[in-house]
């Protein structure tokens, strides 16, 4: 095998494996940090005697073996024990758990409470989110420091140093490396969900195209999502956010136009939204009401974006189920942004007086001074009241605010438009 | 991306003989590594080609043949939709696949929307999305 072929050969096996492997180490060793070097290491010799032996039969388990006896090597030089200055006992135990045949890496389950460890540690409360992010796309999405760092669009360096100084921290922490439970659970899952969601804004909400890895993103929490839903199939909110993201992302196609200006949600083409993820999402959210969970605040948000997603015309859309969604979600976790997206349905649903209601009151409530989206919202609720005068100016002003030039020149046309009513 | 595995049929799926148990436990367990790793998309076996028919076309005329189709090696028994990060996993993924000796299986790379490049212009892309809409609405 041609060394290059090899090496893109290994990389496919890394990010099959990698997670696997790293969570199976984290167990054994207790610190995520020393399972990703031993992994690492593992990677390292496989790179060195895989372009000339072949990739082996079962790759994972040769990286697994490899890994253990590097393990073992390190014990024996005594780095282990410096390292984590614990007592001899510990050594001992490690010793055991090595010396296990490798059985019980063969039964599912435990594997997948492994992950499920690794991804309740990479998220941990204890790490900054930007730390979260970071840990959770290079230890169980495989991603390289490289391709984070140009995916946040920050330097290498930068993402580096945050991996290196959250796995000190979670060492420092003492965060142990298991699946909370009880009270907990919902928390640390709430931060787990967090993490996904945000890595897929960040790609979803680049409008930048020319770098294909920020969309990628939100092909990486996709898949970090679908893992999560087969890992903790019992949560709904892990099912409410895959539906969420899912139907999200079957609009991506849509939302740009040839000269890649962003399209709006009313003014998208339908036929280029992708069927596969509208059924994979509108199948996670059954998962999700099925266990109970419709009124998880994900759950929510996916029965709204399923709300348009099942509409073929825009003029189809269940404009009052969505509001009554919204006033569900708001009650649930309110904010003025909610608000205006509750504004938004409620004029849509019940007439342009019944949103402009509700707007007049966020704009005296004051919270949102400043975006762009309140004048713009309550602009076009103005236009179809007929009052085009004001619409003008509150378009204009949102005009004002906007820092992107492509949806300045929308709003500008929308004012323009207003003039001549 | 994503990526088509075409399952080539043989005589046996032709012939409608169901895989055996073990075969069948076999595919079960792969197809719940693939969607444990996130990389499942969609996959479905299809009956023996006996239940299916082709449309030929020439000029304005349509003919229908009904299956069976004799050239096995050419008919396809099953495919999966994959998503994955780059060709060189999907190959992984596949050497994986629980298949016995004579099996063939095909990979092949979905078209997305930016792989048309220069080729697919505004005009064409507009008569496309008309085409797409119409198929819509038929559903």
């Amino acid at each position: 095998m041609a060394v290059a072929d090899a090496h893109r050969a290994i990389e496919a096996v890394w990010r099959i494996e990698s997670a696997r492997l790293i969570a199976g180490l984290a167990r054994i060793v207790r610190d995520v940090g020393l399972a990703e070097e031993l992994a690492q290491d593992a990677l390292v010799a496989a790179l060195e005697r895989w372009p000339e032996s072949g990739v082996p039969n079962k790759p994972g388990a040769w990286l697994m073996a490899t890994a253990k006896h590097g393990a073992i090597d390190r014990l024996r030089r005594g780095k282990l024990l410096e390292r984590k200055q614990e007592e001899l006992g510990r050594e001992l135990e490690i010793q055991g758990k090595i010396a296990r045949p490798d059985l019980d890496a063969a039964i599912d389950d435990e594997v997948g409470d492994d992950l499920l460890s690794l991804v309740f540690t990479t998220c941990h409360p204890v790490l900054s989110t930007e730390a979260r992010v970071a840990l959770t796309l290079r230890l169980l999405g495989g991603l390289k420091t490289a391709e984070i760092s140009r995916a946040f669009l920050v330097s290498e360096a930068t993402v580096a140093q945050r991996i290196v100084r959250a796995k000190r921290t979670l060492a420092e922490s003492r965060v142990p490396f298991e699946v909370p439970s009880g009270d907990e659970l919902s928390e640390r899952l709430a931060s787990v969900l967090e993490v996904v969601y945000l890595v897929f804004n960040e790609g979803y909400s680049a409008t930048a195209g020319d770098d294909w890895m920020r969309p990628a993103l939100c092909e990486d929490a996709l898949r970090l999502g679908r893992i999560l839903a087969e890992l903790a199939p019992g949560e709904p909110e892990v099912h409410g956010l895959v539906a969420l993201i899912e139907i999200q992302a079957s609009r991506l196609r849509a939302r740009s136009g040839p000269a890649g200006e962003p399209v709006l949600l009313l003014d998208q083409d339908r036929a280029r939204w992708d069927r596969l993820l509208i059924n994979r999402g509108l199948a996670a959210l059954e998962r999700a009401e099925a266990l109970g969970g419709a009124l998880g605040p994900y759950a929510l948000q996916a029965a709204i974006a399923a709300c348009h997603a099942r509409a073929h015309a825009p003029q189809d859309t269940d404009w009052q189920r969505i509001a009554a969604l919204y006033d569900a979600l708001a009650q649930l976790a309110g904010s003025p942004v909610v608000e205006l997206n509750r504004a938004v349905a409620l004029g849509m649903a019940f007439g342009p007086a019944a949103g402009l209601e509700l707007v007049d009151a966020l704009v005296a409530d004051g919270s949102l001074e400043g975006y762009h989206l309140l004048p713009s919202v309550r602009g076009d609720l103005l236009a179809k009241r007929g009052r085009s005068d004001e619409a003008r100016d509150e378009l204009e002003r949102a005009a004002g605010l906007t820092r992107n030039a492509r949806e300045r020149e929308l709003l500008l046309e929308r004012a323009r438009a207003c003039a001549s009513m | 991306m994503r990526f088509m595995v075409l399952v080539k049929a043989d005589e046996n799926s032709e012939a409608g003989v169901m895989p055996s148990e073990q075969a069948l436990a076999g595919m079960q367990k792969y197809n719940e590594e693939l969607v444990k790793a996130g990389v499942m998309l969609a996959g479905e076996g299809l009956h023996p080609s006996s239940k299916g028919a082709r449309v030929r076309f020439s000029g304005d005329e349509r003919t229908v043949v009904d299956g069976p189709f004799t050239e096995a090696k050419e008919l396809i028994a099953g495919f999966w939709l994959w998503q994955v990060k780059s060709r060189e996993e999907a190959i992984e993924w596949l050497r994986r696949a629980p298949f016995g000796g004579g099996s063939e299986l095909e990979l092949r790379q979905v078209f997305e929307a930016e792989d048309f490049g220069d080729e697919f212009t505004p005009e064409l892309r507009e008569q496309e999305e008309r085409l797409r809409a119409q198929t819509e609405q038929q559903q």
